[in-house]
């Protein structure tokens, strides 16, 4: 690596700006996120062209791309179909490593949901596990308001 | 109107982690003007640019213009195109667009990064969706680590496997004096060194750099007038999944299938092992070397890793991949794909000195994207006969 600035006087110009983003949720995500907040329930998109139902919902069918969608609540149980176990902390984690990201198929949608597990061993994590949705004491519209999931019981 | 196209010359900076040394756009005239050499032309007989790199690695939003003193364009057509991972494939694909439309007949074609100019990680992570991804997972690594997890549950592959691949890819790298990583490692080093993301080690990902690519591509009126040995352009597509990390069939990139489909069958390639003769893969991490070369149609589902561990994808085998030392080796984003593709028409061309593979007729160059989409470019020999 030191030999990279050999007979380099390398000069750096460094940044004085940060741009600091906010997103709007939008109408598909914030009627998901009202909901779970309000309700503590989780809801998808169904195409009934397509016959499948989305989690994360969708303002229209990603397949089809029909606009004539349908709001159904799920019940807040699914099944683990890909995970890791993040070693070393990046400063973008939600919290200290290790942490057990999964994929979780809720039951009865179309598309993975992306999220934490806990009270679980990394070691005892295995694709096809069941899995709950433990909901947040304090709510915020936003997907913590699922706290993480954990093994079904 | 329509045109064939080819690559007619490639240039490519020395590969490093830093380049203290050179601003971002005389590290992009290193390479503009080594594929100028190459194809013996001058800035003159360049008709439009296009240009690419990832805005977030080096906070500058306005890269075509900025550019102009390192790739030429100044009073010339020059367009940026940016799509994450795949970005260098895919400024190869528009650039093909240009000529084989007939609207341009020779076009520069720049991929360029300086990822030790930010926070690479944090950067990456502007790749996934703000509001259902973004605050749930962060860095590149763990969606590879959950691709490998369901490939592992779904076909029993193990690590010892990610890692032959690894040990394949430094290897090769040895004989590209391009290639930031030059150092052989052996599989128990790959499988002892730190774990980030089951079952990711170290040495099974790529590592970050500062590097250009550029490419000529010329059109059937001149490509043979400027080479000898032009590499043809066959076929070029890409794919996308849907919008979200979840929405991905782990353990299969689904992308890459329908890619590969698409362009083998417009170029009526039936068994592509055999007719494939050289794959430079954009491959961030070992286990793709397995998964993917399976959705490409080189071996079916679950039998990468028997394919790998025969030497096939060596130096030397049937079918050799990566003969660059590939993303493992070294990984300047923008230009990471254009450099898939500049070392496959090396290899057509019978340019690639060191790591040549012999008797080449048919190339494969692809590019990969963080939420699982595809780019992917069939290179010929011969005139394409349509």
């Amino acid at each position: 690596m030191s030999n990279v600035f050999k007979g380099v006087e390398p000069l750096v110009v460094k940044s004085k700006i940060s741009v600091p983003y906010h997103w709007w949720a939008g109408e598909t995500a914030s009627a998901f996120f009202i909901k779970l907040r309000d309700e503590q329930k989780i809801s998808g998109t169904w195409c009934a062209a397509c016959k499948k139902l989305f989690l994360p919902p969708r303002k229209t069918c990603p397949l089809c791309f029909s606009a004539q969608i349908e709001w159904k609540t799920v019940q807040p149980v699914g099944t683990v179909t890909a995970f890791t176990v993040v070693r070393r902390q990046l400063a973008a984690m939600p919290r200290k490593a290790p942490v057990i990201y999964a994929m979780i198929k809720i039951d009865g949608t179309e598309t993975g949901l992306l999220h934490i597990l806990d009270e679980v061993k990394p070691g005892d994590v295995k694709i096809g596990m069941r899995v709950e949705a433990k909901f947040a004491e304090v709510r915020k519209a936003t997907i913590f308001d699922i706290e993480y999931f954990r093994p079904a019981r | 109107m329509a045109k064939r196209a080819a690559i007619v010359g490639t240039g490519q900076t020395f590969h490093k982690s830093h380049r203290p040394d050179v601003n971002g756009q005389e590290l992009i005239n290193e390479a503009v003007s080594r594929a100028l050499l190459d194809a013996n032309l001058t800035m003159k007989d360049i008709d439009a640019i296009i240009i690419g790199n990832m805005d977030h690695f080096e906070g500058i939003n306005y890269v075509d213009c900025w550019s102009v003193d390192g790739s030429g364009g100044t009073m010339k057509p020059v367009m940026k195109i940016t799509t994450g991972g795949t970005t260098g494939c895919t400024i190869a694909i528009g650039g093909y667009h240009l000529v084989a439309s007939g609207m341009f007949d020779k076009v520069l074609i720049v991929g360029w990064e300086k990822n030790s100019e930010s926070d690479t990680s944090g950067a990456i992570t502007t790749a996934f969706d703000p509001i259902w991804d973004r605050l749930v997972f962060a860095g590149a690594i763990s969606g590879l680590a959950a691709e490998a997890q369901a490939y592992i549950a779904r076909y029993g592959a193990t690590d010892r496997d990610g890692a032959r691949v690894s040990v394949r890819d430094r290897k090769h790298a040895l004989n590209n004096p391009h290639a930031q990583l030059r150092k052989e490692v052996s599989l128990e080093e790959v499988l002892a060194s730190p774990m980030l993301a089951d079952p990711i080690h170290l040495l099974d990902v790529c590592p970050r750099t500062d590097g250009a690519c550029a490419v000529i591509m010329a059109s059937e009126d001149s490509a043979e007038k400027i080479t000898k040995t032009p590499d043809w352009i066959w076929g070029t597509g890409n794919r996308h999944p849907y919008a979200y990390l979840g929405d991905a069939d782990y353990g299969r990139l689904t992308s890459m299938e329908r890619t590969a489909k698409e362009i083998f069958k417009k170029a009526g390639i039936k068994e592509p092992r055999k007719e494939i003769n050289v794959i430079e893969l954009y491959q961030p991490y070992s286990f793709a070397g397995i998964i993917w070369i399976e959705d490409m149609g080189i071996v079916p589902p679950g039998k990468g890793a028997e394919y790998i561990w025969s030497g096939a994808t060596d130096m030397g085998g049937e079918l050799p991949i990566n003969p660059s030392g590939g993303v493992i080796s070294c990984n300047p984003i923008g230009a990471t794909g254009l450099i898939r593709c500049a070392e496959a028409a090396m290899q057509v061309m019978g340019k690639a000195e060191g790591r040549q593979v012999p008797d080449v007729n048919h190339a494969v160059s692809t590019g990969f994207g963080g939420c699982w989409w595809t780019d992917m470019i069939l290179h010929g020999k011969k005139k394409p006969n349509y």
